[in-house]
């Protein structure tokens, strides 16, 4: 495609961005735990799950991932931080219960309260 | 062998070739040298005198340009070219220590080639891995933080 | 769309591909699908990161885990303990030289954290062969800005009142530059980039063409519409194939998407650009000679009046700037002259590139705000002198620049007060020596290069140097004789003041320089004929202690010259008339019997 205006750059824009949110984001993190503890409860199904739904949303948000944190009966583990809130890590994740995460708290910022293991500053 | 425009038989018709593809262009010189010497490796006083010929420029001025760049030889050159590194920091970090080392080894001084046509040494003024000093070049290869001892080990590899 | 929940970024720069990241990223590459894990992490090859030193890097976000001297062994444990199970392998990371603690974020090492990276924000962050992550990075904004919103002579004023000044060496003001250019009659007019950086040790440029290609087009593309230009050149030197590899994409790919050539957002604007190899001589990068050269002929300076502004490439107005300079320009235009001008010295604005190299722990390129002192550069982000030997002195702007002794480490650097302690900010070469290092034998070494690429047209140049060269050449081998002194003082204002080019003009810089402050070595050198740094080799003696020496007969034997002689099991000696201080013979001492005065 030919950039004709300064709106058809922002459009190429907008498209390399989300290529790129790893590195370049909006400051939003989503982590999952996938220690040995995490992967053997199914953190690589979680994992691909939020990769999905982030995609299919269009998010410009990093999503990464820790090794054991050390709560491993609560596997599979993950950890949302929303620029200038506390880091609030949810247990017993599993891939059907992603889109509500992402819906709720990750895009409207209400946390769901059900999944909290714990919370952070 | 193939028939030059120049008139006279070229040695090689791919001179022809590039030749052709920069004719009535302006400003070619270089790219045209450049272009020449891979076929050979350098630019024998033939290849020269039908550029020339070519577009219509006086031998010498061609000759000059030639003679001009570091990059044109007009000698025949050896299978691989060594460039040892003179730079800035290169020379604080030892440079000279590999530049001796090689000539030694090889028995040549910088500029020439070996007796056997394996090697030229070729002196630069940069490599522009100054990170990595002291370091050499042969052909594409970079080699970075050398010490004289690694030298025969390097060059026994070609 | 595919998502990718990280990525890993494997330098492809020079240096590190000079210390194999090719091979780190074939493995990479197969252990990412060993382990099923390409579709959920990205493999990005970038430019360079300016820390070659610690090459091959590999850096992994979105953390920003920074990985050093990596090796094609370490890459499946990289994938399978930090990419698949999230534990970072801490014997790859980076350490701190004095803490000696382990720096896993690449933020937080210190050869960064004093440095304000701008116009090296991209290189190494982004895929210089892929448009789309330059303009994720608001790449072109600055472009549609120019085109859509300013007049060719508002973006002059923009540059004047930012106080942008030229990276190539000169420092002339850039906007005033291109107002001259804009002004000149003509139809046709050219905008050229001189990325021939013959400087030796300064490789700033060369990581900007290779890390990040599409700021020098943007930068210059604003410089053409702001100038009434519709071509231009970019002329690289033959050396650098990897920097004109990824040029020749990044204008290809420019092209496709229409930010080149015809109609450039449909603001009626068009350019296209060429690139010009060059071929091997120093002299070219001078801007006369750099377009002589683009026209094909002998790359030799002329006079100027006229200047390009006036008269350049084809007798046709032509504007010439430096790569970092162009690469500047985008930014500027993006946000702003007051936020360029609030950075830096009254008179020198924004950031500088060095290239931080020699005898500092740390090497490579640092981009720093104008007026950091040389202590901050050589012992914050150089981390201080290798083997904490003790500082000499640094070489700033190369074989036209001069050298800065320890007493003026802190002096805040700009273009003014590097001139007035007899140096200059050159390209931004940054040598740095200690005490082994003979200032005498360096003047002798920078005389030797600017001789060797002197174009011989004018005389001051082409003969002043030879003999200064000469005499530089007796002084070291010993055979300095009274009176050379002055005669380097007389030779050097001569040539100076008479020469064509810039290139005679600041050749004798490194002589006077390090005259002026090392006035004592050249005077060791001459009347007790002793090199104080012991590298002079001519004046160097060799002597074997007695007390050590075993009678071993070993360095007797490996002796060239047969110059030591001595019982078996009895001290040896060397004669002083036979030796040809090889140092052969420290070489093989055992025993530590052996040393050199
Ligand atoms: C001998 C000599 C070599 C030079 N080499 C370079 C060079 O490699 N790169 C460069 O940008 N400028 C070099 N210059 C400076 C150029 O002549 C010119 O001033 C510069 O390209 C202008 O760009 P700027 O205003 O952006 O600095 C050299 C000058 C001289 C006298
Ligand atoms: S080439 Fe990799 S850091 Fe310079």
């Amino acid at each position: 495609m030919a950039i004709k205006s300064p709106e058809d750059l922002k459009k190429i824009k907008d498209e390399a961005l989300e290529e790129a949110t790893a590195r370049i984001n909006d400051g939003t993190q989503i982590m999952v735990g996938m220690g040995t503890c995490g992967i053997a409860a199914g953190a690589r199904e979680v994992m691909a799950a939020i990769m999905e739904e982030v995609g299919k949303r269009n998010l410009k948000i990093a999503i990464s991932w820790t090794g054991c944190i050390g709560m491993c009966e609560q596997e599979v583990l993950v950890d949302v931080i929303r620029p200038g809130e506390k880091r609030i890590t949810y247990g017993k994740v599993t891939p059907q219960v992603v889109p509500r995460i992402i819906t709720e708290h990750v895009i409207n910022g209400n946390i769901v309260e059900d999944y909290v293991v714990g919370k952070l500053d | 062998m193939g028939k030059c425009c120049c008139g006279n038989t070229c040695q090689d018709s791919r001179l022809t070739e590039i030749l052709e593809e920069y004719k009535g262009k302006e400003g070619v010189l270089i790219p045209v040298l450049q272009r020449a010497q891979e076929i050979k490796g350098y630019l024998p006083e033939k290849t020269i005198r039908a550029i020339a010929d070519f577009f219509n420029k006086p031998y010498s001025e061609v000759y000059g340009v030639a003679t001009f760049y570091a990059q044109f030889r007009l000698q025949p050159s050896g299978e691989n070219t060594i460039r040892v590194c003179a730079g800035t920091a290169c020379h604080v970090r030892g440079g000279k220590a590999i530049l001796d080392k090689v000539c030694s080894e090889l028995n040549i001084a910088p500029g020439g080639t070996s007796a056997d046509g394996k090697f030229s040494l070729e002196p630069v003024a940069c490599l522009g891995a100054c990170g990595l000093a002291p370091v050499m070049m042969i052909n594409d290869t970079t080699y970075g933080r050398l010490t004289p001892e690694k030298i025969p080990e390097i060059l026994a590899k070609y | 769309m595919q998502i990718y929940r990280g990525h890993v970024l494997v330098c492809a720069g020079t240096g590190c591909v000079a210390s194999g990241s090719r091979n780190v990223q074939a493995e990479m590459e197969k252990q990412l699908e060993a382990f099923n894990l390409d579709k959920e992490i990205k493999l990005v090859e970038t430019g360079c990161h300016g820390f070659c030193e610690m090459g091959p890097i590999v850096i992994v976000y979105p953390e920003g885990i920074f990985y050093c001297r990596v090796q094609p062994e370490d890459v499946k444990e990289i994938v399978e303990e930090h990419l698949l199970k999230g534990r970072p392998v801490k014997r790859l990371l980076f350490k701190n030289q004095i803490t000696e603690e382990m720096v896993p974020h690449y933020k937080d090492i210190d050869f960064y954290k004093k440095q304000n990276r701008i116009v090296l924000g991209n290189c190494g962050f982004i895929n210089p062969e892929n448009i789309k992550e330059y303009i994720a990075r608001d790449g072109y904004e600055a472009l549609a800005k120019a085109l859509t919103q300013m007049t060719p002579e508002q973006v002059i004023e923009e540059i004047k009142a930012a106080g942008l000044r030229g990276r190539g060496g000169g420092g002339f003001p850039t906007g005033l530059k291109w107002e001259f250019a804009r002004k000149a009659p003509g139809d046709k007019k050219y905008v050229i980039c001189n990325a021939d950086e013959g400087d030796p040790c300064a490789f700033m440029d060369r990581s900007i063409l290779e890390g990040d290609p599409h700021a020098l087009i943007e930068g210059m593309a604003i410089a053409a519409y702001a100038i009434g230009s519709d071509e231009g050149y970019i002329y690289v030197r033959a050396e650098y194939p990897l920097a004109i590899k990824r040029l020749k994409i990044a204008i290809a790919q420019a092209h496709e998407l229409g930010l080149l050539g015809e109609d450039i957002f449909g603001s009626g604007f068009n350019f296209k650009l060429n690139i010009k190899e060059g071929a091997g001589a120093f002299v070219c990068g001078e801007e006369t000679a750099l377009i002589a050269s683009i026209e094909g002929r002998r790359g030799e300076p002329r006079v100027r009046p006229p200047f390009p502004a006036n008269k350049g490439l084809w007798g046709k107005p032509s504007n010439v700037n430096n790569v970092e300079t162009f690469a500047n320009v985008p930014r500027i235009i993006a946000r702003g002259s007051q936020w360029f001008a609030d950075m830096g010295t009254e008179k020198s604005k924004g950031t500088k590139v060095f290239a931080l190299t020699g005898k500092v722990k740390n090497t490579g390129l640092a981009e720093v705000t104008m007026g950091i002192t040389l202590r901050e550069i050589i012992y914050d982000i150089g981390g201080g002198i290798i083997d904490d030997k003790k500082y000499k002195a640094v070489q700033i702007g190369g074989p036209s620049g001069g050298c800065i002794p320890e007493e003026l480490l802190d002096l805040p650097i700009d273009y003014d007060s590097l001139i007035s302690a007899g140096a200059m900010m050159g390209s931004g070469g940054l040598v740095v020596m200690d005490e082994d290092t003979c200032m005498v034998e360096l003047a002798r070494f920078f005389l030797n290069f600017t001789q060797m690429e002197s174009c011989g047209k004018c005389t001051p140049c082409r003969e002043g140097t030879k003999i200064m060269l000469d005499i530089l050449e007796r002084i070291t081998k010993g055979e300095g004789k009274e009176g050379d002194i002055e005669l380097l003082q007389s030779l050097a204002e001569t040539i100076k003041s008479t020469s064509l080019c810039g290139l005679g003009q600041t050749a004798p810089n490194p002589v006077l320089s390090t005259l002026r402050y090392f006035r004592d070595e050249y005077e060791a050198h001459i009347k007790d004929k002793r090199c104080p740094a012991g590298a002079c080799t001519a004046l160097a003696s060799y002597r074997i202690l007695e007390d050590k020496c075993i009678g071993c007969t070993s360095c007797a034997r490996v002796c060239p010259a047969k110059a030591i002689s001595g019982e078996v099991k009895k001290p040896h000696k060397i004669d002083p008339a036979k030796c040809i201080k090889c140092g052969a013979c420290i070489e093989t001492c055992k025993f530590n019997a052996i040393v050199k005065q």
